[in-house]
C-alpha cells in the first residue's frame, strides 16, 4: 500500500470540505478523482501536500507508513510525494533550471546521496525537455514567469519527469490545455506510469481519462467518495453528468 | 550649555588635541589646510550636528554619534592573518586602513600601469600637497553638511588616486577600510580623492569590514572626477561591524562621455547614511547609481541619492533594493535634477523594497524636480513582502523552508546582483542575504552546459 487516507475530515476557513473520505492506492495504479465542482476535489490532493489554511479535525494519512500529516511540506516532496498544480506559481528571478537541480538535489541529499554531477544533471534535462517539447530556453527562463497557461502545465510535468516522485498527484492538469498540449502532457504522464509508482489525477472533465486511462475512477460528492468504479464509470459520468451519483449518495 | 553645545564642543576638543600634537610632531601645516581645517570646525560649530528637524535627515537620527566620545586612533596594528579572513581573496592593487590609519604592512600596490598613482592621502601631501589642494575639497566643500564640515577640520588620511588620460587599470584598486575592537571607539575621517583623466578606466572597490565587536565611527568623503571620456566602476562594499557608525558623502562629476557605474552595497554597519550625488557636467555622461542594502536586527541604513542634469543629452539610471529583516530600517531618497536648457536628458529611477519582518521598515521617496522640457524621466518605488505561494511552492519541490526564502530574496536582489561582475562581490552579498550560500556556485558549469544544449 503506498497511500492510505482514512475518514479523512478538513476544515477550510471553518467550512467542512472534506467529511470522511478514505482512499488507498497501491503502487503502479492510477487514480482518479472526479467531481462536481465544490465536492472538494482539490482539498484533497493540497492537504496531501500540505499547503497552509487546511485543517484537518479527523483522520488520517499514510504515505509508505509514515504519518504525512506529520511531515514538513518539502519531507514530503523529498519523500516522492508531489503535487503539480492546477493554477502553477509564477517565481520571478529564479530560474527553471535552478529549481530543478535545487529541488533534485534537496531530494538526494535527503536520501543520503550526494549532488548530481553537472553533465548527468544536463542530460537529464535535455532529454526530459524534448519529451515535453519544451526549448531549451525555458531553463533560463523564471519559473512560470511570462509562460502560457500550456507552458506552465507542461513545466509542472517537467519538473515530474525529473523528480520522478513515488506519488505524482496532478490537480486539474487538463484544464486550459489546447488538444495538441493535452497529447504532450498526457504523455508526459503517462511516461511516469510505472508498477514502483502511482499517479493522482483530480480532474472535472472526463477528456483527460481518453489520454490518461485511470485503474480506479472515484467520484467525490460532498466531500466523500460517493462511487467508485474503473474507466468506464468515467465515460458513464462524460453522458450522464453527475447528478445521478449526487442523487444515489443522497439516497 | 546645552546638551548640543556639548555635542560639538567635545568633538571640537578632540580636534584641538589633535591639532596641538600634530604641531608638536611635525611643525606647522601648509596654510591651505590649516585654514580649511579652520572652515571645517567654524562651519561644523555653527551647525551641529542634524536633527530631525532638518529635512535631509528627518528619518535618521544621528544622536548615536553625536553624544559619543571617539578618540583618533595612532596605530594601523592589524594582525595580517585576522586581516586575510576578512578582506577580499582578489588580485588587486591595495591600500589598507585601520581605523583611518594608513597600513603599509597590508598594503600591497603591486605594478601599476604607467600615468597611475595610487597613494595614502598623507604621502600625496608630503611628496607635493599643492597638486593635492587643488582638487580636494572641490566636489565637497565645508558646507554640503555637518559631517562634510566635521571631516575637512579632521582629514588627514584616506587614498588618492591619479589615472593619466589614457590609462587603462586592469586588476581592481581596492581600498580597504579596517575597523577594530578598541578599548574605546575612534573615529577617522578618511578622503578618497580620484582624478581619473580622459578615457581612462578603472574599476574602484570600496571595502569597510572589520572586527566583530568594534564601534566606531567612520565619517568619510570620497570626490571623483571623471573627465572627458573616462570609465570608472566603484564598487562600495559596507560591510562594517554592526556596532560601527558609518557617514559617507561620495560626490561624482562627470565631464563629457565619461562614465560613472556606481554600486553601493551595504551589508554591514549600525547606522549608516550614504549620500551619493553625481554632478553630469558634460554630453554624453551617464550614471548608473546601483544599489542593494540589506539590514537586520536593529540597523539602520539610509541613502540619499542626487543625479544632477546640468547638460543636456546626460544620463541617469538608478536601481536600489532594500532588504529589511528583524527591526531593521531603511530609508530611500533618490532625486534627479534636470536644469534648465538640459533637453535631451534621460533620468530613470527604481526602487524596490522587501520586508522580511512586520517591524522592519522602509521609509521611501524618489523626487524629480525637471526644469527642461524635452526629457525622459521615470520614478517608482515600491514595498512588498515575499510571496508566500512561490516559498510554498518551492518547498513542494522539496526545497527546505530557508533556502526556499534565501532564494527568493537573491531572485529579488537579482536585478543589481546580475550586474555585479567580481564574484568575490557577489559571494558575499548572496552569502548575507541567503543566510547560506547558494548553489549559484555549482551552477556556472550548469549554465555553460545549457548554452551548449542551445546551440545544438
Amino acid at each position: 500500500m503506498m497511500l492510505e487516507v482514512k475518514d479523512l475530515h478538513v476544515k477550510v476557513e471553518g467550512k467542512n470540505i472534506l467529511k470522511g473520505l478514505t482512499l488507498t492506492i497501491n503502487a503502479g495504479e492510477v487514480h482518479a478523482i472526479m467531481g462536481p465542482n465544490g465536492a472538494g476535489k482539490s482539498t484533497l490532493s493540497a492537504v496531501i501536500a500540505g499547503k497552509d489554511g487546511y485543517e484537518v479535525t479527523q483522520g488520517s494519512i499514510t504515505f509508505e507508513g509514515q504519518d504525512v500529516l506529520e511531515m514538513e511540506v518539502e519531507e514530503r516532496a523529498q519523500a516522492g510525494l508531489l503535487l503539480g498544480f492546477q493554477y502553477p506559481v509564477e517565481i520571478p528571478g529564479v530560474k527553471n533550471i535552478y529549481l530543478l537541480k535545487a529541488a533534485l538535489n534537496a531530494q538526494r541529499e535527503a536520501r543520503g546521496e550526494s549532488e548530481i554531477p553537472a553533465p548527468e544533471f544536463m542530460k537529464l534535462v535535455k532529454e526530459k525537455l524534448a519529451q515535453m517539447k519544451m526549448d531549451a530556453s525555458f531553463l533560463q527562463r523564471a519559473v512560470n514567469e511570462g509562460f502560457s497557461g500550456g507552458e506552465k502545465k507542461r513545466n509542472e510535468i517537467l519538473q515530474m519527469l525529473v523528480l520522478q516522485p513515488k506519488l505524482a498527484m496532478l490537480d486539474e492538469i487538463d484544464s486550459g490545455l489546447d488538444i495538441d498540449a493535452m497529447r504532450v502532457v498526457a504523455d508526459g504522464v503517462n511516461s511516469l506510469r510505472d508498477e514502483k509508482r502511482a499517479i493522482l489525477l483530480v480532474t472535472h472533465y472526463q477528456r483527460l481519462l481518453d489520454y490518461i486511462v485511470p485503474d480506479r475512477v472515484h467520484v467525490l460528492v460532498d466531500g466523500r467518495i460517493a462511487k467508485s468504479g474503473d474507466a468506464e464509470l468515467a465515460k458513464e459520468l462524460e453522458s450522464r453528468g453527475y447528478d445521478w451519483v449526487v442523487e444515489e449518495s443522497a439516497a | 550649555m546645552s546638551e548640543v553645545n556639548s555635542e560639538v564642543t567635545t568633538f571640537l576638543a578632540r580636534l584641538e588635541e589633535r591639532s596641538a600634537a600634530r604641531r608638536a610632531a611635525q611643525g606647522a601645516e601648509p596654510t591651505w589646510i590649516a585654514a580649511r581645517r579652520q572652515a571645517g570646525a567654524a562651519r561644523f560649530e555653527a551647525l551641529g550636528f542634524p536633527t530631525r528637524r532638518d529635512e535631509a535627515w528627518k528619518y535618521t537620527d544621528v544622536r548615536a554619534i553625536a553624544r559619543g566620545d571617539f578618540a583618533l586612533s595612532d596605530s594601523a596594528e592589524f594582525s595580517p592573518a585576522s586581516a586575510a579572513a576578512i578582506t577580499l581573496p582578489i588580485e588587486a592593487h591595495r591600500l589598507t586602513f585601520v581605523d583611518g590609519v594608513f597600513s603599509a604592512a597590508l598594503s600591497d600596490l603591486g605594478e601599476l600601469p604607467g600615468g597611475v598613482a595610487v597613494l595614502p592621502l598623507s604621502q600625496a601631501l608630503a611628496d607635493n600637497h599643492e597638486a593635492v589642494g587643488g582638487p580636494l575639497g572641490r566636489l565637497t566643500g565645508v558646507e554640503f553638511s555637518p559631517f562634510s564640515a566635521l571631516n575637512t577640520a579632521f582629514m588627514e588620511e584616506g587614498a588618492v588616486v591619479r589615472l593619466a588620460p589614457g590609462s587603462v587599470v586592469e586588476k581592481p584598486i581596492l581600498l580597504q577600510f579596517l575597523s577594530r575592537a578598541n578599548a574605546a571607539p575612534v573615529m577617522s575621517h578618511p578622503r578618497i580623492l580620484v582624478e581619473a583623466g580622459a578615457r581612462s578606466q578603472a574599476t574602484l572597490i570600496e571595502h569597510h569590514v572589520g572586527e566583530s565587536e568594534a564601534a566606531n565611527f567612520t565619517n568619510l568623503v570620497a570626490e571623483l572626477m571623471l573627465d572627458r571620456g573616462a570609465i570608472l566602476t566603484h564598487y562600495k562594499l559596507q560591510e562594517a561591524p554592526l556596532a560601527d557608525l558609518h557617514v559617507a558623502s561620495i560626490h561624482v562629476e562627470q565631464n563629457r562621455d565619461s562614465r560613472y557605474t556606481s554600486f553601493n552595497l551595504n551589508l554591514g554597519g549600525g547606522l549608516v547614511r550614504n549620500d551619493l550625488i553625481g554632478e553630469l557636467n558634460g554630453e554624453g555622461a551617464e550614471a548608473n547609481f546601483y544599489g542593494l542594502f540589506y539590514g537586520q536586527g536593529r540597523q539602520h541604513i539610509d541613502n540619499h541619492t542626487l543625479a544632477n542634469h546640468n547638460a543636456p543629452r546626460t544620463f541617469s539610471n538608478e536601481n536600489y533594493k532594500g532588504i529589511l529583516d528583524d527591526r531593521a530600517r531603511g530609508v530611500f531618497n533618490g532625486k534627479v535634477v534636470v536644469k534648465r536648457d538640459s533637453q535631451k536628458i534621460e533620468g530613470f529611477q527604481s526602487n524596490a523594497n522587501l520586508l522580511l519582518s512586520d517591524r522592519a521598515e522602509i521609509d521611501a521617496k524618489p523626487e524629480l524636480e525637471i526644469y527642461a522640457d524635452d526629457v525622459k524621466c521615470s520614478h517608482g518605488t515600491t514595498t512588498g513582502q515575499l510571496d508566500e505561494e512561490a516559498v510554498y511552492a518551492l518547498r513542494t519541490r522539496g526545497i527546505d523552508e530557508q533556502t526556499a526564502r534565501g532564494l527568493l530574496t537573491l531572485a529579488f536582489a537579482g536585478e543589481v546582483m546580475e550586474l555585479v561582475d567580481l564574484d568575490a562581490i557577489s559571494e558575499r552579498v548572496e552569502l548575507a542575504v541567503a543566510g547560506k550560500l547558494p548553489e549559484r556556485f555549482n551552477l556556472a558549469g550548469l549554465v555553460e552546459a545549457a548554452v551548449a544544449l542551445h546551440d545544438e
